[in-house]
């Protein structure tokens, strides 16, 4: 059934229908609907759920390791500072391989305070060891948290995932919404079967045990090969999601790419925008085509360079900043192709920090400055910044 | 060495019975009868590594785990236990 929801709603919505055990949760802007919605549905006997009033982010996740440590279903939702203060406890997630699931109302970090949408929080947490998967619109906040617990979960991963939805731009926009049945949900996500078991005071179990230098690099090892493992895993489930609900997700989603000398590279909502670039350049015969990343751990290397086989330009859109370097997806795409003798002008542009529209004429520029470099043979720099005030500096 | 397992879970818990720590001691706290009332069992209470036994007898130091911290020592009322430096 159709419904128009917010994007906030949406991933409430998921954690219901995904029948959340567990959901420890503490309110920041711009995710704060969601542990009011579902403490809503609690109150309302809609969902049999423990929800945890925690005292901080930190203490959100610590509640979700525990839980689900236990052997139950559990997920949270936070958004910039709040998924910082989780910082180690999500490496303690992933260590202790616990398919938690967190949707990150993706926002600008401080300073200067700033509550709206951009990637760092997100970005800054990929060494984490979590599956990360990137929203375009609500439907999708909805649908990928569903597939995140069931790649999750699965026995060949056992790791955590997380789902960014960007600010405002989904947690505070109505959209359309397809809901799905509570059975076909039930019957794509059976119920969580813990790998040793519900933790049971009969049956003692050591969790967050001691790892000594003897042991610490192939516990490692295992659960990095977990998380390169997820690839297939993934591709299992969207086919299955595809099957059960009729929709399709890709890890990398090419959109008129077949032909194009530039391809754009985006994650998130600015996606939409790009596509609506494309066609508007195209009209002008420009050969351009863009992709939406929607998986950024595992990273889609072999996904991206197969989209990008005859391209000249991959332009990477980054909306987050490593200081020092350019952006964190840029980094990445750049460096998968370093032992390749054919690869295309690989630059970079970083938009829409906290918040900044990113609009048409942004990818217009970007286009540009593409061409540039495609007629120059190599890029003027390497790292540009969009739509910057120069003015104002 | 022991296979790894999903999330360095131990499904057999209780194992750090079999580590024995007493080899990390320098001191070794040594109790002298005549002084011990064998009844207080302060030094029981306060060992943080349970590595002191309460018997008929009084106390008795379990020196496989015994790490030579000296909080019994600092603890007993009647000051019956010293810290000997362990010597090989």
């Amino acid at each position: 059934m159709k419904t128009v929801i917010l994007g906030n709603m949406a991933t409430a919505l998921a954690a219901k229908l995904s029948r959340a055990e567990v959901i420890p949760a503490y309110p920041i802007t711009p995710s704060t609907l969601f542990p009011e919605k579902i403490s809503e549905y609690v109150a309302d006997g809609e969902m049999d759920t423990q929800f945890i009033l925690v005292e901080s982010e930190h203490s959100a996740m610590s509640a979700c390791i525990g839980a689900s440590a236990t052997g139950a279903r559990t997920c949270t939702a936070t958004a910039s500072q709040g998924l910082a203060l989780m910082h180690e406890m999500l490496y303690i997630a992933s260590g202790m391989r616990l398919p938690i699931v967190v949707a990150v109302a993706n926002r600008a970090l401080s300073a200067p305070i700033n509550i709206w949408c951009d990637h760092q929080d997100s970005i800054s947490e990929r060494d984490t060891g979590w599956m990360q998967f990137y929203a375009e619109k609500n439907q999708e906040a909805l649908d990928l948290m569903i597939i995140a617990f069931k790649v999750a979960e699965d026995k060949r991963v056992l790791l955590p995932g997380m789902v960014g939805l960007d600010a405002f731009v989904l947690t505070h926009t109505m959209e359309a919404v397809d809901i799905p049945d509570q059975d076909k949900v039930d019957e794509f996500l059976p119920p969580y079967k813990a790998p040793y078991g519900v933790l049971d005071p009969e049956k003692p179990m050591t969790f967050g045990s001691f790892g000594t230098p003897e042991y610490y690099m192939e516990f490692k090892y295992a659960q990095t090969k977990a998380l390169e493992d997820s690839e297939k895993v993934i591709d299992e489930a969207f086919a299955q999601f595809k099957e059960t609900f009729g929709r399709e997700y890709m890890k990398i989603k090419p959109y008129r790419t077949e032909d194009a000398d530039i391809i754009l590279l985006t994650l998130g909502s600015m996606s939409g925008t790009a596509r609506a670039a494309v066609d508007v350049m195209r009209e002008q015969g420009m050969k351009v085509g863009c992709a939406k990343m929607t998986v950024f751990r595992p990273f889609p290397t072999k996904e991206l360079m197969d989209i990008c086989k005859k391209t000249k330009v991959l332009a990477v859109v980054d909306r987050d900043i490593s200081p020092g370097f350019g952006g964190a997806v840029f980094g990445e795409a750049a460096a998968i192709y370093v032992n390749e003798p054919k690869k295309p002008i690989i630059m970079n542009f970083i938009v829409g920090l906290g918040g900044r529209d990113i609009t048409i004429p942004d990818f217009e520029a970007m286009t540009e400055r593409a061409e540039s470099a495609l007629s120059a043979g190599k890029p003027e720099r390497m790292v540009e910044w969009i739509n910057l005030k120069e003015d104002n500096l | 060495m022991a296979k790894v397992t999903v999330g360095a879970v131990n499904p057999d818990p209780g194992s750090s019975r079999n580590y024995e720590t007493g080899s990390w001691r320098t001191l070794k706290p040594v109790i002298d009868f005549e002084k011990c009332t064998k009844k207080c069992f302060f030094c029981y209470d306060f060992c943080p590594d349970s590595a002191v036994e309460k018997t008929d007898d009084g106390p008795k130091i379990i020196y496989a785990y015994c790490k030579g911290c000296g909080i019994c020592a600092y603890e007993c009322p009647k000051e019956a236990i010293e810290l000997v430096p362990e010597e090989k």
